[in-house]
Parts: structure tokens; C-alpha cells; sequence
């Protein structure tokens, strides 16, 4: 078997005398569909970023697609191939969400050897993919928070990563703009992309996920194909309230 | 949008126009007004490549032209060096400093930059206050070398220089909007973690935008001893050039680079006009006014009332209260 895409060892991350993160070991092979679960405050947010970069961690290391990332800036990683949605979206408001694409576009996929009309026009392929097409030209920071989370997927997807990381991308969606979203994301999987995906939705979760982790106070108390961790009875005590 | 054909040929046009001004206009008034309006262009686009573009304000700009000033006087006193040394060692120097600014405070986010920039302005004339070799605190008399032989003044030699500076000011900062280098920038304004994460080297592109900057402001400085033929740190550092980098391309619009040229034609020519007309210490109240005037009326300055650049940019102020408000 070849090596995984990301290799977490013992990563540690403390905030003042709050661990927030306190030793996770975890690795995602290439292609896999990863589910993170875990109650508020178990740390799931500071895991993505410090797989991303946004924190440094204080102990342990991340190797990602063979290259030690643990020191490298956020930028560097994504230039590697590591993608992330913001939990709360983080849009480049005064711009336009064609514009707003275009900056991955610009910065991770040509470095700035595209013409702009050419990058345009792959940031409208990739809006219309998310059914955004005909807001192109609307400025970001007037859309609803449905449109803002495709926002987000959108920019993520267009620095073209190997590694996807979602941050509760899914939270605050009706039903079937959930089911929406998951098809996007099934159909990114399909193409090669690894997923990691942290959600509450259990319902996303379940149709999602190969594999579960669920985290609480910072360490993985359980791992498991999604069958099988909603019956793990840690979980269930903290975090599916059974 | 113009087309860079078309820009290039109106800059050349305007260049031409220029020198042949030298030639028909009689006043050597003109181009001792001319020259403040010029180098008020060239001040206000540097401000905003970083303050506009970036989002990062600069209280400090008066430092920066300062030092481009004062790395003349020295290069006068020690070489007599020729007009084009002390450009270019102006533009290095300020730069430079630029650099630094950006280096020590760029890992931290707005505000401190904003501070450490009103601290470069105490310490660097404190300096010059303190080093007698460019005259201290009782200034320096410098004088202007014979004029060449095609032009009739050295101040108006120094008008052309000047408009050539402005030129080459706008052009860098247009290169900068309509280039991926400015939608990274008004992506790091937006949200720097966000820009981080799709692949923007935020620190790189800030550093890139304060050194450019500093160097604009510098060289907007440069030739000021010789302009004045005389030189003291109180006018060097004269408060006026911070709030006037800083007022004219709010008031023309941030948006894009001819917000400031707008603002800076507007507000020097003004300020030219009254200090003839009126009273010299009127000009500063007209500056004052306009800048309160338009921050709370037209926020998006005179280009926003124009309805030009749409809500591209929104105001220096407002994603500056954004990012505090975000922390």
C-alpha cells in the first residue's frame, strides 16, 4: 500500500493553558472520504488549521503528499494542493464572485500566465457548476449565506486541490440544498479529490463519509466506517446525546 | 478602462505638453504652482497603492517624503551629485525604509501598522533635527545649479522632472490595479486569511506594496530642497503631506489610480489657489474640510459620485473598521 496523502503525527496545540488540541495522529489516503465529528470546542476547527496552516502547531508534524508542511505558510500548502472552506465564510467582499474565483485562479493554478478574459472564463465554468453562473458579476458581499457557502466551495475548488477540506460547509442549508451540496461534493470525490469533511450534519455525514473520526477535548476518542461510530457508545454519550 | 496604447499615448502626450509649456508660458509662478500639484499626484498615488489597494493606512507619509528629501540634501552636500543620483538614491533609500516598516509590522495586522508608520515620522525627524551635516534643525540652503541650455529655469527643469515622476507613478500603480498583483492585494484587504488560503502570499505582496509605495513617496520628495532652494525639518515633515497623501485619494476615490490624481488636481490646485488668493494658512482648513466633507457624504470619494469602479473598492475607513471589528 503507498503512503498516505496526509500523515498528522501527534499534533498539539495549545491556546494559553487550553489545549485545544492535545496529540491527534491521523492519516488520509489519497482518494478517501473522511467525516470529522465531535461536539463544539472538541477542536475540530484548529485541526484544519493547522493541517492548513492558518496555526502554527506547537508539537508534532504534517506531512502532506510527501512534503513536511508543519512550518510552511498557509499560501505554500494550498500551492501543494490543500483546499479549505471557512466555517464562517470569509469572501472577498468587494468583489465580484467571477473576481473572487479568479484569485486562486490567478495565484495558485496559472501564477499569473492566464490571460485575465481566459481566467474569467474558467471561474464562470466553475460558478456554473455550483449553479452560481448568473451572479458572476454580483459582488460578494451582498449574497445569502446558501450562496456565500458555495462561495466558498467554489474558491476552494478553483486552486484545483488534491486534498478538500470542508469546514461545516453544509451548516444552516435546508434539506435539499444539503442534498445539493453533498451531490458537488460526491462528484469532486469522483474525481479524485480527498475530502475531509467536518460537519454536524449527521445525516451528511453518514451519506458521505468512508470513514468517521469524532473528536472531543482535542484527541480522536473514536474512529469507524459511519455505521459503525453511531453506535459507538463513547460517541453517543458525548456527542449524539443517546 | 483605457487600453495601455491608449494610456501610454496620453502620458507621452501630456510629457510633451510639459516641456512645451517651459516654452510658452511666461509666469515662472505657473510652475512653481504646477510642480506642488504634481508632486501631490505622485504622493497621493503612492499612498494609494498601499493604503487604497492594500488597505493599509499610512499616517507616516510625510516621513517617507522627508527622507527622500533629505537623502538629496546629503548626496548636494557630499558629491554634488547630479539631479538623477539623488532620484534614484531617494527611491532606494525610502524603499528601503519602506521594506522595513512593512518587514517589523506586517506579521501583525492593520492598526499597527498605522502606528509604527506615525513613529518612522518622530524618529526620522528627530534625526535630521539632530544631524548638523544636513543643517539641523535651523535648515540648509541649497542651491539650484544653472539651468541647461533647451529649458529657461531650473524650477521649470523641475516641473518637467516632476511630471515625468507622475507618470511614471500612475503607470506603476495602473500596472498594479489591472494586474493579478492588484486582486491579490484587494483580496488581502478583504481577508487576509482567506487570501492565504487560496494560495495569495499575503506577507510578500504587502511588503512588495510598502516598498513601492515608500519609493514613490521618496522620490515625490527628492527634488523638494532644490525646489525650495532651502530646507528645514519642520516644513520637510510638515504634517500637511500626511494628511494630504492620505485626503486626496479619498476624496478622488480609492478605487483606482485616477481616484488620487483626481483628488490631488483638486485639492493642490485648490489649496494653490486660496494660498494666493486668501490666506496661506487657509489652505490647510480647505484640505480639512473637503476630507470630512466626503468621508461622511461620499465615502467612495468623487469616482464613487461618478459611479465609476462600482462598490469595487469600498473605503479605506470602512474595511479598516471591518478588520477591527473582525478581531
Amino acid at each position: 500500500m503507498s503512503a498516505p496523502l496526509l500523515q498528522v503525527q501527534s499534533v498539539a496545540k495549545s491556546f494559553g493553558g487550553f489545549a485545544a488540541l492535545a496529540g491527534v495522529t491521523l492519516s488520509v489516503r489519497a482518494g478517501e472520504r473522511l467525516g470529522v465529528i465531535g461536539p463544539n470546542g472538541s477542536g475540530k476547527t484548529t485541526l484544519i488549521n493547522c493541517i492548513c496552516g492558518s496555526l502554527k502547531s506547537d508539537a508534532g508534524s504534517i506531512v502532506f503528499a510527501g512534503t513536511d508542511v508543519t512550518r510552511l505558510a498557509p499560501h505554500r500548502r494550498t500551492r501543494l494542493g490543500i483546499a479549505r472552506s471557512f466555517q464562517i465564510p470569509r469572501p472577498f467582499a468587494s468583489m465580484t464572485l467571477a473576481e473572487n474565483v479568479a484569485v486562486p485562479l490567478d495565484f495558485v493554478t496559472h501564477r499569473g500566465s492566464l490571460h485575465t478574459a481566459d481566467v474569467r472564463g474558467e471561474a464562470l465554468a466553475i460558478l456554473a457548476g455550483l449553479g452560481m453562473q448568473d451572479r458572476a458579476d454580483a459582488l460578494a458581499g451582498t449574497l445569502t449565506q446558501v450562496d456565500l457557502r458555495k462561495l466558498e466551495l467554489a474558491r476552494a475548488m478553483a486552486s484545483r486541490p488534491s486534498l478538500l477540506i470542508l469546514d461545516e460547509v453544509m451548516a444552516g442549508l435546508s434539506s435539499v440544498e444539503v442534498d445539493e451540496m453533498l451531490a458537488i461534493v460526491l462528484r469532486l470525490s469522483e474525481q479524485g479529490v480527498t475530502v475531509i469533511m467536518i460537519e454536524h450534519i449527521m445525516r451528511a455525514i453518514m451519506r458521505f463519509s468512508e470513514r468517521v473520526i469524532c473528536l472531543d477535548a482535542g484527541q480522536i476518542i473514536a474512529e469507524a466506517a459511519p455505521a459503525q461510530i453511531v453506535n459507538d457508545a463513547t460517541v453517543q454519550r458525548i456527542y449524539l446525546g443517546a | 478602462m483605457c487600453r495601455w496604447g491608449t494610456f501610454v499615448a496620453v502620458s507621452t502626450a501630456l510629457l510633451v505638453a510639459a516641456v512645451l509649456l517651459t516654452r510658452a508660458v511666461e509666469n515662472e509662478y505657473f510652475f512653481f504652482a504646477a510642480y506642488v500639484v504634481l508632486q501631490f499626484i505622485v504622493l497621493a498615488t503612492a499612498w494609494n497603492i498601499l493604503g487604497g489597494y492594500a488597505g493599509y493606512v499610512n499616517f507616516g507619509s510625510g516621513a517617507f517624503f522627508a527622507a527622500g528629501a533629505y537623502t538629496s540634501v546629503m548626496l548636494i552636500k557630499a558629491f554634488d551629485a547630479p539631479l538623477v543620483i539623488q532620484l534614484v538614491a531617494a527611491a532606494v533609500v525610502t524603499g528601503a525604509m519602506g521594506f522595513l516598516v512593512g518587514a517589523l509590522t506586517m506579521r501583525l495586522r492593520g492598526i499597527f501598522f498605522s502606528i509604527a508608520t506615525v513613529a518612522i515620522a518622530v524618529i526620522c525627524e528627530t534625526v535630521v533635527v539632530n544631524w548638523g551635516f544636513v543643517g539641523g534643525s535651523r535648515g540648509i540652503a541649497i542651491m539650484q545649479p544653472p539651468a541647461p541650455e533647451w529649458i529657461a529655469s531650473y524650477t521649470r527643469l523641475l516641473f518637467v522632472v516632476m511630471a515625468l515622476l507622475a507618470i511614471v507613478a500612475v503607470t506603476i500603480a495602473r500596472y498594479i490595479e489591472i494586474s493579478w498583483l492588484g486582486r491579490g492585494l484587494q483580496a488581502l484587504r478583504d481577508s487576509e486569511e482567506a487570501a492565504e488560503s487560496v494560495g495569495v502570499p499575503t506577507l510578500k505582496l504587502k511588503l512588495l506594496a510598502t516598498t513601492i509605495s515608500g519609493a514613490l513617496m521618496g522620490l515625490a520628495g527628492a527634488p523638494f530642497a532644490l525646489y525650495m532652494t532651502f530646507i528645514e525639518p519642520t516644513s520637510a515633515f510638515s504634517l500637511n503631506y500626511a494628511v494630504s497623501a492620505l485626503a486626496m485619494p479619498i476624496v478622488g476615490g480609492t478605487a483606482s489610480w485616477v481616484g488620487p490624481v483626481i483628488g490631488a488636481v483638486l485639492l493642490a490646485t485648490t489649496q494653490q489657489i486660496v494660498t494666493v488668493t486668501v490666506s496661506s494658512e487657509l489652505n490647510v482648513l480647505v484640505v480639512g474640510v473637503l476630507l470630512v466633507g466626503f468621508v461622511v457624504a461620499a465615502p467612495r470619494g468623487i469616482l464613487g459620485l461618478l459611479g465609476r469602479g462600482r462598490m469595487r473598492k469600498s473605503r479605506v475607513g470602512v474595511a479598516d473598521a471591518q478588520r477591527g471589528g473582525a478581531r
